[in-house]
């Protein structure tokens, strides 16, 4: 075991994956030289050199497509993208290309590339700079999506979504960067399709992802006080849901809570909730409650951005409302 | 200064035949760039080579003739675009390339380039038709012809979309040759897009990163003047599409896109230099559509004067031309050879027609890699 921040256990992964793997490369903004905007790939093109590790000029659509040819002719390409919002500018290279080309060519190509980048709502960083998109990119088809929240799985997600051989999108998050633990040793991978037990209980599941993981433990703590044991899921695969491991645990507490950081309408949870409804209807106690951030550009101001998302607090209402049947 | 501009130089020093007659002037601006394009040195050809290349275009013409007999009988559907009038183009390039080993990436208009590159007919006829035997297996259509096999990237029905795929093979090359050390890796690949599309960012981004790391690809553009029934001229600041390549310190030419000796000729030389290292050259074709944009289009906006000044430049005529003047072929040999063709292609329709759809229990099929 061994302390690492989150970008390291990052670039720990990459790093080693590129050394068991030649055809493992990085392509992005900054990625070379400078190291990437968070540090993940820092001192990898000193390691690997320009063409393993190629800093690109600010072209997201033609570098997206780039990777996706790449992989289409025996390439493993990561992808970084500085910021995942700028992943806009390659919406039509990661929904045409990544995640359909491989069913309209009958099968003819695959593309094992990742996506990855800074996802959520930073602090103070404005509409634009967080944004959610796993949300905007959750109805392509073709795609795994997984979100990281800990050094542990980020490390080992990372290497399995660098050996998988279909496009994953890999949101890590822009305040989860400088998270410590101590991640276990050598080479470790996790799965892609699975979630995350983070705590066993009986009364409530809460359903979440990526940073709201954390303000999800904040408010666990408060919750076993009042003596409300939830059972607390990271959902990590966002694109196919864990549906096996979420029935378990619905069919163990009756009681569900989605909290997502993305936006209510056409959201994360929307998806999840519909399935839920549609597989555990019966095995529900109260209506599923859905905490999301508000439907709105991120404003500036911090009081206000602490509005539109969602609060520890918040979650301990709603658990506490569910607990005691008034929801 | 470009290769292609100092010959343009030097052709206007050496005062080189000027044809444009009034014809021209009523067929418009685009012919008027193609009777004042400096007349390339007849580039020399075997017989075999000529034959192989007169063959290609028949089979490319005859196939999308029968596509649309096809399509109005309602055999096949959605947008269907002929690539008619262009084949010196696909013809050119890809048979100035290595079957099987260079890549080629294509847009919707993408037949014809299959065909040059070797996807056999049978496969295409059978993918437009949807069956399990075309060579996307029936869930890509005529817009998206791919084959992994024939180093086919694929058609790309979005503007744009298939010139950073194409980069991206290139890039692979390079990435083989230098950093996994392999210095057999000399596959060039040709991205193949119309004049429309180099209106579009990708087409800007990729020409900057193609030359930015000497990538071995060839931007073929095929300048048919129409984007649907967007005339050039109204689209573009700069109509002449090969000097922007200046720009990028690239090599750029413009040819005569209706003659498959000079469009090789020109292929041949881009190649050259892309297997040299030495990077990516903008190619710009000059050519013609003759039918409309799509089996869907009307095609009501283009003169009837324009049609007509093209239509003289057929280019599969002017080859057989060349190739009977040239004594590599007589008359009875190229009526032989587009009889073949014509058997061969009624060959393909009927096994196209025979062939078995795709099951209903494989719908979900080829989504991931694993199945
Ligand atoms: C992104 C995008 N926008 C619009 C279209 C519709 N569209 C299809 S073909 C075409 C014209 C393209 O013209 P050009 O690049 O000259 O190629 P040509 O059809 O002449 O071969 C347009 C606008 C599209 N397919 N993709
Ligand atoms: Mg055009």
């Amino acid at each position: 075991m061994a302390e690492t921040l989150l970008f390291n256990a990052l670039r720990e992964a990459i790093d080693e994956e590129m050394a068991r793997d030649p055809h493992v490369c990085v392509m992005g903004e900054d990625v070379g030289q400078y190291g990437g905007s968070y540090k993940v790939t820092k001192d990898l093109y000193d390691k690997y050199g320009e063409l393993r590790v190629l800093d690109t000029p600010i072209a997201e659509n033609a570098f997206t497509g780039m990777a996706v040819g790449a992989a289409m002719t025996g390439l493993r390409p990561i992808v970084e993208g500085m910021n995942m919002g700028f992943l806009l500018l390659a919406f039509n290279q990661i929904s045409n290309n990544m995640g359909m080309l491989r069913y309209t060519s009958g099968g003819n190509f695959t593309i094992p590339a990742v996506v990855r980048g800074p996802g959520g709502v930073g602090r103070q960083l404005g509409a634009e700079h967080s944004q959610r998109l796993e949300a905007y990119f959750h109805a392509v088809p073709g795609i795994k999506i997984v979100a990281v929240s800990t050094p542990t799985n980020a490390k080992g997600l990372m290497k399995a979504a660098i050996r998988d051989n279909n496009p994953v999108l890999f949101f890590e998050h822009v305040l989860l960067y400088n998270l410590s633990e101590d991640i276990p040793e050598g080479d470790y991978v996790c799965a892609l399709d699975q979630a995350e037990i983070v705590r066993e209980g009986k009364d409530v599941t809460i359903l979440t992802y990526s940073r709201m993981r954390h303000h999800c433990l904040k408010a666990v703590e408060q919750l076993s006080q009042d003596g409300i044991d939830v059972e607390l899921i990271d959902l990590i695969s966002l694109k196919p849901f864990d549906m096996e491991t979420i029935r378990a645990s619905i069919r163990k507490t009756h009681k569900v809570i989605v909290v997502e950081e993305c936006m209510k309408t056409g959201g994360i949870g929307a998806e999840l909730l519909a399935l839920i409804t549609e597989q555990c209807f019966d095995e529900l106690d109260a209506r599923p409650v859905r905490l999301s951030s508000q439907d709105i550009p991120t404003p500036y101001n911090g009081t206000l951005e602490n509005l539109t998302i969602i609060q520890p607090h918040q979650i301990v209402e709603a658990a506490r409302a569910l607990q005691s049947g008034q929801i | 200064m470009t290769q292609a501009d100092m010959s343009r130089d030097l052709a206007a020093a050496s005062g080189a035949p000027s044809c444009s007659a009034d014809a021209t002037h009523v067929a418009g601006p685009h012919a008027e760039r193609l009777e004042n394009l400096y007349p390339a040195t007849p580039a020399a050809v075997t017989r075999d080579e000529g034959l192989v290349l007169y063959r290609d275009m028949v089979l490319g013409r005859r196939f999308e003739d029968k596509c649309a007999e096809m399509y109005y009988r309602g055999k096949m559907f959605g947008f269907v675009h002929l690539y008619n009038g262009q084949e010196a183009v696909s013809t050119g390039v890809i048979k100035a390339m290595k079957a099987q080993h260079d890549w080629f990436c294509s847009t919707y208009r993408d037949h014809v380039h299959a065909l040059s590159a070797g996807v056999p007919a049978r496969e295409v006829m059978s993918e437009l038709f949807g069956k399990e035997t075309g060579c996307s297996k029936g869930r890509g259509g005529s817009m998206h012809l791919f084959s992994k096999e024939h180093h086919l990237l694929g058609g790309y029905a979005f503007i744009g979309e298939g010139i950073p795929v194409a980069l991206g093979a290139a890039f692979t090359s390079r990435y083989k040759r230098d950093a996994l050390g392999d210095a057999s890796s000399d596959a060039v690949t040709a991205a193949f897009f119309g004049d429309g599309t180099c209106n579009i960012g990708q087409f800007y981004e990729c020409l900057n990163m193609a030359a930015l790391w000497k990538l071995p690809i060839l931007f073929v553009v095929e300048n048919n003047k129409w984007a649907i029934g967007m005339d050039h001229n109204r689209a573009t600041s700069d109509p002449e599409i090969w000097r922007k390549a200046a720009a990028f310190g690239m090599a750029g030419e413009e040819v005569d896109g209706m003659d498959v000796l000079a469009v090789r000729a020109a292929a041949q030389r881009a190649v050259e230099r892309a297997r040299a290292g030495e990077g990516p050259t903008l190619l710009e074709c000059l050519t013609y559509r003759y039918r409309g944009h799509s089996l869907a289009d009307p095609d009501e906006l283009r003169a009837a004067e324009e049609k007509e000044f093209w239509a003289k430049r057929d280019p599969i005529q002017r080859l057989a031309a060349q190739l009977i003047d040239q004594s590599l072929a007589t008359v009875d040999e190229l009526k032989a050879i587009d009889k073949e063709i014509d058997a061969h292609i009624a060959d393909c329709v009927e096994f196209a027609l025979a062939a078995p759809e795709p099951k209903p229990e494989e719908l979900t099929r080829y989504i991931w890699a694993e199945d």
